[in-house]
């Protein structure tokens, strides 16, 4: 029986991927599970799996090319099973690979019984008066198929729809999810089998087979577990403040606190390190964010997530950092940052850092941070402001290390400075509150063997 | 036990409530010296005399009331309508005073009275006579419906109907009358409002009733062979519905069809998809489908008359569209 190849959703808000590589030629045969083809998405490049045995029939698209997801892309087959009416479909329903969705968007509408839209075209005149009769259909129209009929050819409107127009929305059953949530699968993680890439149950128990995405490597489900956190209702004044600032600052009313530290025994900690071998090499990121995980685990009710109704403080410190990449800038997490040696955080930052260049993250290692540092350093740029990544209470921006004339017990001295601004949600962070935290970096900073032991 | 058709199923039915309560009668157009016209009451002139066994003109409106009076003071009627296209003449009785006395005399009256005759298409009687009511009647409050599938189910229900002091709308399948099955001896009773589990299978439930519950095992045989199995739920009375049983069934499959005989708006398997979203959603696996005749009046044409009726083999494409087999 063939097998339909189509776009799928490859991230939780992808709406139309782009083909980097095909990894099959047609003729090739192919297993279910083995790599098709490579599909850049809106966030990483991912790989599209098959769901079926048989011979690689056709590909319908080019490397390079853009498909909405739930495009058919590529067919498989027996060796010698006909699939012209398959690949036909394709060319009718959704075959250039750029076309815009509107065509299946309007076709819809008509089918839903909606008024066709402004246009006042005179085939479609009749349309308002026909729809409540003509309603959308479920079952397949007549004549009836005999039970042992081959598989299906595309079947009238309404049957199978192609992409979900309408957007990114990452489709599941209700069972889906029910199972989801028992088993502790983050749906983001999983790639739908269904009509429109809708997650359906025999996809949840791949997974779990799979052993995908189970349990603590997925970012939400993370942050989700009970005794995690803390939530704290809001009290009246908070709501005030909330409001008010809101109103006054827009959605996320920021300020900013900014320090300069003194960095001349971090920049020797680094430099001795380095001495002692490659293998010991630490960055002034690694030793900021090193600095600001242990921080935050003191200081709880900045490592927070603003939730509208309430605060939650977590008990474990997911510190995502900023990475540019070619295009934009994408922000990959340390989870439990806290419980990380320096080399634990530096090696994994490398590795975060090249993989988001190469657009290979996974979804679940861009979210689920509860605070987040982002650093210009080395573009030169000695002191920023960096926009919180909401629903997070704040973010560390972090300048450049370098050498100012300080006056220090009355002696003008040379020292290694570094100065950062942090940007703080009003509405779970004080002034105050803001202050005794950069306090605590500060002492870290500045005492550097305190990260090391 | 014995191996009986639907009718005769019913004509023993009769028989043993007409023997065991002299309350009970039977009136309608040919059911005396004609033997009914589906001679479901065959014999029962003989057995029980012309004041057991009614013939009434030609005046659905006229008898219908009849038995509402003769309920009121104490009868049990038993009103056959030679078809329930006829009924339609006397929906005045069975809508506004069978189902509503009890409600607005405050109680002082019963209705125990039964409505029955043939529902559903049989084979090229075209438009006005092949019509499924029971969505039309399952609407009304204060009647119960009933529509068995098979001749035990027949037997059963219908003495329980006959039991009842509540108007029974008995729903027969006019293509059923000639089709055999076990019935048990005597006293056999099927409580009205009790679905069966008429097949059990992991895959996906069909939710049908009347004459699809034959339809839906024939898809339950033909599925086996592919190593599909699935669950039929035959409603046996579709109001009250036996909603426990469809729960049961759907958070066992994950999935469900449901077949009818009637139109698809506002038909009984709208009713049966409300209890499910209601009762299952965190169950489903896949949106529930339901097969049923075209939405057109039934085309005389034989090829046209089978292409707009519910089958196996549409019932087979919904099964495996909800498995996401195709």
């Amino acid at each position: 029986m063939a097998t339909k190849v189509v776009m799928e959703a490859l991230s939780p808000t992808m709406e139309e991927g782009r083909l980097v590589k095909w990894n099959k030629n047609e003729g090739d045969q192919v297993k279910s599970g083995d790599v098709l083809a490579e599909v850049e998405t809106d966030k990483a490049v991912m790989e599209l799996v098959a769901r079926g045995d048989g011979v690689l029939r056709k590909r319908l698209a080019n490397e390079g090319d853009a498909s909405p997801v739930g495009t058919l892309i590529a067919v498989i087959a027996g060796a010698d099973e006909n699939i012209d009416s398959i690949v036909a479909s394709a060319g009718a329903a959704s075959a250039p690979a750029t076309a815009p969705a509107q065509p299946a968007q309007a076709a819809q509408g008509t089918e839903a019984g909606s008024a066709p839209s402004e246009a006042p075209a005179p085939p479609q005149q009749k349309a308002p008066t026909q729809a409540p009769s003509a309603p959308p259909r479920p079952t397949p129209p007549a004549p009836p198929r005999p039970p042992s009929a081959p598989p299906a050819p595309p079947r009238g409107n309404g049957a199978s729809r192609p992409a979900p127009a309408g957007g990114g929305r990452q489709r599941s059953s209700p069972l889906a999810r029910r199972l989801a949530t028992e088993k502790g699968i983050h749906l983001g993680a999983i790639q739908g089998t269904g009509p429109g890439g809708r997650i359906v149950k025999r996809d949840i128990e791949n997974a779990k087979a799979a052993g995908v995405a189970a349990g603590p490597s997925a970012a939400a489900e993370r942050l989700a577990t009970e005794g995690d956190f803390k939530d704290v209702p809001l009290t009246q004044i908070r709501k005030t403040i909330a409001r008010r600032l809101a109103e006054s600052n827009g959605p996320v009313p920021t300020f900013f606190l900014t320090a300069e530290f003194d960095a001349t025994r971090a920049a020797e900690l680094r430099t001795q390190l380095l001495e002692m071998g490659e293998e010991y090499k630490v960055s002034f990121n690694d030793i900021v964010i090193r600095a600001v995980a242990l921080a935050l685990a003191e200081h709880p009710e900045v490592n927070a997530h603003w939730l509208g109704d309430k605060i939650r403080h977590f008990n474990r410190i997911h510190v995502a950092m900023a990475v540019a990449v070619e295009d934009g800038l994408i922000t990959p997490v340390l989870f439990d940052a806290d419980r990380m040696t320096l080399w634990d955080i530096s090696g994994k930052a490398r590795d975060l850092a090249k993989r988001a260049r190469e657009r290979k993250l996974l979804p679940e290692e861009y979210t689920g941070s509860t605070f987040s540092v982002s650093n210009l350093g080395m573009f030169g740029i000695d002191q920023f402001t960096a926009i919180i990544n909401p629903p997070e209470a704040g973010i560390l921006a972090i300048g450049g290390v370098e050498e100012k004339p300080i006056v220090a017990d009355g002696q003008l001295e040379v020292r290694q400075r570094m100065r950062v601004t942090m940007s703080c949600d009003h509405r779970v962070i004080d002034g105050a509150t803001g202050a005794k935290f950069l306090q605590t970096v500060r002492r870290y900073i500045e005492n550097p063997l305190s990260l090391i032991i | 036990m014995a191996v009986l058709t639907y009718r005769d199923a019913l004509t023993q039915a009769l028989r043993e409530e007409l023997q065991r309560d002299d309350r009970v009668f039977l009136m309608g157009e040919e059911v005396a010296q004609y033997n009914g016209a589906y001679k479901v009451s065959k014999g029962l002139l003989d057995e029980f005399g012309p004041m057991r066994i009614v013939d009434t003109p030609i005046t659905e409106l006229g008898f219908a009331g009849v038995g509402v009076g003769a309920a009121m003071v104490g009868l049990r009627p038993i009103v056959e309508f030679m078809t329930w296209n006829f009924a339609l003449l006397a929906l005045d009785e069975v809508v506004n005073a069978a189902a509503k006395m009890h409600y607005m005399s405050g109680g002082q009256y019963k209705m125990p009275m039964v409505f029955r005759g043939p529902n559903g298409a049989a084979l090229q009687l075209s438009a006005q006579h092949s019509q499924a009511w029971e969505s039309w009647l399952a609407h009304i409050p204060g009647l119960k419906v009933c529509t068995p599938g098979t001749p035990a189910d027949a037997k059963g229900l219908l003495k329980s109907a006959i039991r009842d002091d509540n108007p029974v709308v008995f729903l027969e399948g006019e293509m059923l009358y000639n089709v055999k099955g076990e019935v048990p001896e005597g006293e056999h009773i099927i409580p009205i409002g009790v679905a069966e589990l008429k097949r059990e299978g992991d895959h996906c439930s069909v939710i049908t009733h009347g004459k699809m519950v034959l339809v839906a095992m024939r898809v339950a045989d033909d599925l086996a062979k592919e190593g599909i199995n699935i669950d039929v739920v035959d409603l046996r009375t579709v109001r009250p519905m036996d909603v426990e049983a469809i729960s049961r069934s759907v958070q066992k499959t994950n999935r469900a069809v449901v077949l009818e005989e009637g139109w698809e708006i506002c038909g009984m398997g709208s009713q049966v998809v409300d209890f499910i979203q209601r009762e299952c959603f965190d169950d489903l696996d896949a949106p529930v489908l339901r097969v049923h005749q075209e939405d057109v009046p039934m085309p005389y044409a034989k090829n046209l008359e089978r292409a707009a009726k519910p089958d196996a083999g549409k019932t087979i494409a919904a099964i495996r569209k909800v498995m996401y087999l195709d």
